[in-house]
């Protein structure tokens, strides 16, 4: 899929937008909180340390399989990039270097 | 996050960091349990009484030794090492401590238990103090965990003595 985009554009369209970022990383920190009280009792309950790091470490590859890869559901509100033949219509916009060092010298 | 490797950078350090914050509490939880182990040791015989041509005293002695440290085991005891020590005092030393015996329990069915064995390792004094001189006979156990601080105590068992000559 990826060879038929623009040069450089798979690593935009394939991402996740920005709103989909924060909500990748709010689900991370919840479920691995929720998965670390849910074993540590289970474990607690029944007397088994083993059990304890089992649920835990099926949690973690859990909280991975949902918020690591790129799904869908993360790119719902995705960004609005300028066309390739737009963009080369206007000028680039030029970096001032003499301004730059006026300001750092305050 | 940014980018996968971000993410999965993330994940990972999150994650264990929450492990060993579990892990503390775990051994914090240790602190709840309420140990009543028992222990009682039967001096069955002195196999025999000898001074050493370097002139140190050696005992050799049968015992045994039962005991239920069921107790002492939570979910996060990985084994209990325990060993029984003769304590006994000398003009040179105030305290002497001599390891005659130990083992390892790995599981808590294993912790109720008796055994009636020799002493495992050689019972030499310093010097020659041992002719009918009163010792105790010490249980001592250490509560190994899976994660966290490590627990020791003993029982003290006293009243017992060595015959008053060589055999």
């Amino acid at each position: 899929m990826k060879h038929l985009l623009p040069l450089f554009a798979s690593d935009f369209y394939f991402q996740m937008d920005w709103q989909g970022q924060k909500l990748a990383e709010q689900i991370m920190q919840v479920m691995l909180l929720v998965f670390a009280v849910v074993s540590f009792g289970a474990g607690y309950v029944l007397g088994s340390f083993q059990m304890m790091m089992l649920v835990y470490a099926g949690g973690v590859t859990l909280t991975a399989l949902i918020t690591i890869p790129n799904w869908p559901f993360f790119n719902r509100h995705p960004l609005k990039w300028l066309d390739l033949s737009e963009a080369e219509k206007h000028p680039k916009p030029q970096v001032a270097v003499s301004s730059k060092k006026k300001s750092t010298k305050k | 996050m940014h980018s996968f490797g971000h993410r999965l950078n993330g994940l990972l350090t999150f994650s264990v960091t929450i492990l060993a914050i579990m892990c503390a509490i775990a051994s914090l939880s240790d602190n709840l349990n309420t140990p009543s182990p028992t222990a009682d040791i039967k001096i069955m015989n002195i196999n025999w009484f000898q001074k050493q041509p370097q002139g140190n005293d050696e005992v050799s002695l049968t015992m045994n030794i039962s005991a239920d440290l069921q107790s002492l085991f939570t979910w996060n005891t990985k084994q209990l090492f325990i060993f029984v020590a003769a304590e006994y005092e000398t003009p040179k030393n105030s305290l002497n401590q001599v390891s005659l015996w130990d083992a390892i329990i790995p599981a808590k069915e294993h912790a109720k238990f008796w055994i009636h064995t020799s002493n495992k390792y050689r019972f030499v004094d310093q010097g020659n103090n041992l002719r009918g001189k009163k010792f105790n006979l010490t249980l001592h156990w250490h509560v190994m965990p899976k994660t966290g601080k490590m627990f020791a105590d003993k029982i003290v068992m006293a009243g017992y003595s060595f015959p008053e000559e060589y055999r």
